[in-house]
């Protein structure tokens, strides 16, 4: 499934960027590739964009990029 | 020779912290490349520091990126010093890497290491000193001692003959096309192994037509594309980077942690979000009026005291009278005007402002405000320019470089006046006061000032929506924002040197601009043509048009005049008014009100110079920064036509739905 269906709480692994250029780029430097793991943290107020955790630091992505990400959730037990 | 070091890191690693506090108040900022990012530099012992905009990367993919990696490859004998955060180690080596591939002397610096032992992380700095093969320098904000170590490695670094640069292992594949292309590489300026890795990966950078060439066949012969090549080149970094935080880090790494998860369920959260915001807000202008209100007084007379002195200097000299008349009535009193106006406020919003940016609340006004922004087909950091352009519209448009891409900072420089800056807060709450507050209450005024400053929110919105879907059109572009973790803020020297920005600009501006303008303005008034002053008839002239907008002509000729610095448009109209007297000539608002009664004011009149107040062109200082920052006299043009025709536009229709 894509990123932008993980719910606030819920965890996944990246399998795929379906992205190129500048963004690809970008997130690849932040540490977001295939296998690495992260969380979504919640969404902004007026619904998008949402942040997510990534290697330890809170980045934040629009749906119309995160809908490009593919992800496999994972069952969920974060405190 | 003068040793240089240059000072490189992610964003929100603490490196401008770091920065300020190894030069104290011994830096400037720098164009130095001319380009559209700005560095600092600064002194601190033998070394200049550089600091380098915070990049994730050395990858040319955005202007500040571009910038780093220029200035790094075209200094041979520097050192460069990568700061990084300890509770995020392992994504900050990625930049460390890339440094190391690319210099010959590179220091790293773990920043925030009591940050790091807060949540439990350790980073073993000897480890990874061997691991990278570099030297590894612990740093933490309160300890005294940092300074004098991370000076000490830089003196060791420079003396020590030069290392030659790593790279990762890349694998098979690419180790052998680099074997191939090695030898082509004599006489490159660019050092050899970090081009020809460039090159494969598909970058356009200058090098020899036969090196090209080769990169170009070894790639096929690879069967990869040149993006495939790119991510084979991020995955060798980021597995390295792995290996290398795994040796020396223990503990979970965590920059983001629970505090400031839930510090964000209230500043971004459904419920509380807006109202925070817009509490903050409040706050900051009540605390900027309020807060300004005394020093401008005392400023005012200090002002006017010193003026009877000069006056009285002149006398002794027995100075012409047109000498006194331009260099006082003139230039002095505008001056005095713009200084007592501008200054107080603007040394407390910035500082506060400041310590905003410092706290890391910025990033997520940006974050919750950023979908109304791409609906305009632009970016929430748009958000942060307005709100700088609410302490002053130069800055605010100099703000604009924080955007990415070229299209969106556009919209925000053009869009940047329509929010009122703080020289336009005394007119806006004057005739907020006289004629829509009845009453002695102050909280009216206040709360009306709010009301027209989230018009200007909207009205904004709607420009940045018309400019994108007319003359800036374009896709939205990517954004990624980083919310980074709270910080308590450094006051006492982020106050310090916010103070003395503030005051240098203001002072500087009030000398190089307002200054010249009230002289000029001085002779304009003095200007008589067959008996009538040369102002009057101007004003008369305007009047028709000036009425057609529900204003008159007067106040279309004040603000006009007030193009250098809008802190003059009241005082001018008054002069206009009263066809006499200097700029200077106090009045209360009473008087005021009861002029601008006499001159055929009505509540319509006050309305529609609320909304001219807001949407007029921007002031000289505003412009000449727009010139500045996109090189463009078209995009100058622009600005001043956007926000004047919605004002023109706004006003006619005000005043013919009132018929």
């Amino acid at each position: 499934m894509t990123l932008e269906k993980l719910r606030p709480g819920q965890a996944g692994t990246v399998l795929a960027l379906r992205l190129e250029g500048a963004l690809r780029r970008r997130l690849r430097d932040l540490g977001l590739m295939e296998g690495t793991r992260l969380r979504c943290l919640g969404r902004s107020p007026l619904g998008d964009p949402s942040a997510y955790l990534i290697c330890g630091a809170a980045i934040a992505l629009r749906r119309e990029d995160s809908r490009l990400i593919e992800v496999e959730v994972e069952p969920w037990n974060e405190p | 020779m003068e040793r240089t070091v240059a000072l490189a890191g992610n964003p929100n690693v603490g490196k401008s912290t770091l920065f300020n506090r190894l030069t104290g108040l011994r830096q400037h900022t720098g164009n130095w490349t001319g380009k559209t990012v700005s560095t600092a530099m600064g002194r601190c012992g033998d070394y200049r520091l550089v600091d380098l905009p915070g990049t994730y990367s050395l990858l040319p993919h955005s202007e500040e990126e571009r910038v780093a990696r220029d200035y790094l490859l075209q200094g041979e004998e520097e050192v460069v010093a990568v700061v990084c955060d300890a509770c995020c180690l392992e994504r900050n080596l990625n930049l460390v890497l890339q440094c190391r591939e690319l210099c010959q002397r590179v220091l790293v610096c773990v920043n925030l290491l009591d940050e790091a032992e807060r949540r439990g992380i350790r980073v073993d700095c000897t480890a990874l000193s061997r691991g990278l093969g570099l030297p590894v320098v612990g740093v933490t904000a309160r300890e005294k001692g940092s300074r004098e170590r991370l000076l000490a490695a830089l003196d060791a670094l420079w003396e020590a003959p030069a290392p030659s640069r790593r790279s990762p292992p890349y694998g098979q594949g690419l180790e052998t096309a680099l074997q191939h292309m090695l030898p082509l590489t004599e006489g490159e300026r660019l050092p050899a192994r970090w081009l020809c890795l460039r090159l494969l990966a598909g970058e356009k950078l200058p090098a020899s037509a036969k090196l090209q060439h080769a990169a170009d066949t070894e790639r096929a012969a690879l069967g990869l594309t040149a993006s495939e090549v790119e991510d084979l080149l991020s995955a060798a970094l980021s597995r390295e980077a792995a290996r290398l935080a795994a040796l020396s880090v223990t503990g979970e790494e965590r920059a983001y942690g629970r505090r400031d998860a839930r510090l964000d369920r209230v500043f971004t959260g459904k419920l509380w979000a807006f109202p925070v915001m817009l509490l903050l807000l409040l706050g900051i202008c009540y605390l900027s009026i309020r807060g300004a209100n005394l020093p401008s007084e005392w400023l005012s007379m200090g002002f006017e005291r010193l003026e009877g002195l000069l006056r009285r200097g002149f006398a002794a000299f027995s100075a012409p009278p047109w000498l006194e008349g331009l260099l006082l009535d003139g230039a002095y009193q505008s001056l005095a005007a713009v200084i007592s106006v501008m200054l107080p406020p603007m040394a407390i919003f910035f500082p506060l402002f400041t310590l905003l940016e410092d706290a890391g609340f910025l990033p997520r006004v940006a974050y919750n405000l950023d979908r109304p922004f791409q609906r305009c087909h632009a970016c929430g950091k748009q958000s942060l320019c307005m709100l700088m352009g609410l302490g002053c519209n130069a800055v605010g448009v100099t703000g604009c470089r924080i955007i990415d891409t070229k299209r969106e900072r556009l919209l925000a420089i053009l869009t940047n006046a329509i929010t009122p800056c703080n020289g336009r807060f005394p007119l806006l709450i004057a005739l907020l006061a006289m004629f829509f507050a009845s009453g002695r209450s102050a909280i009216l005024p206040a709360a009306l000032l709010t009301l027209v400053l989230a018009g200007s929110v909207l009205l904004t919105f709607a420009a940045t929506a018309l400019l994108s879907k007319t003359i800036l059109r374009g896709e939205a572009s990517p954004f990624v924002l980083e919310l980074p973790p709270y910080r308590k803020p450094q006051v006492g020297r982020v106050l310090l040197r916010s103070l003395l920005d503030r005051t240098l600009f203001v002072l500087g501006r009030a000398a190089a601009v307002a200054a010249p303008a009230g002289a000029l303005l001085w002779c304009l008034g003095r200007w008589q043509i067959s008996g009538e002053s040369l102002l009057l008839r101007l004003a008369a002239l305007l009047d028709a048009p000036g009425r057609f907008f529900g204003l008159d002509g007067a106040i279309l000729l004040a603000f006009l005049l007030g193009l250098p610095a809008n802190e003059t448009v009241l005082p001018i109209l008054l002069l206009l008014y009263r066809a006499s007297g200097g700029l200077g000539d106090a009045a209360g608002l009473g008087e005021i009100h009861a002029l601008l009664l006499q001159h055929g004011w009505t509540g319509l009149t006050a309305l529609c110079a609320v909304i001219f107040t807001v949407l007029h062109w921007p002031c000289s200082t505003t412009l000449l920064t727009v010139k500045k920052e996109t090189g463009s006299w078209k995009w100058t043009a622009l600005s001043a036509l956007v926000p004047t025709v919605m004002g023109l536009a706004l006003c006619a229709a005000v005043r013919a739905l009132r018929f």
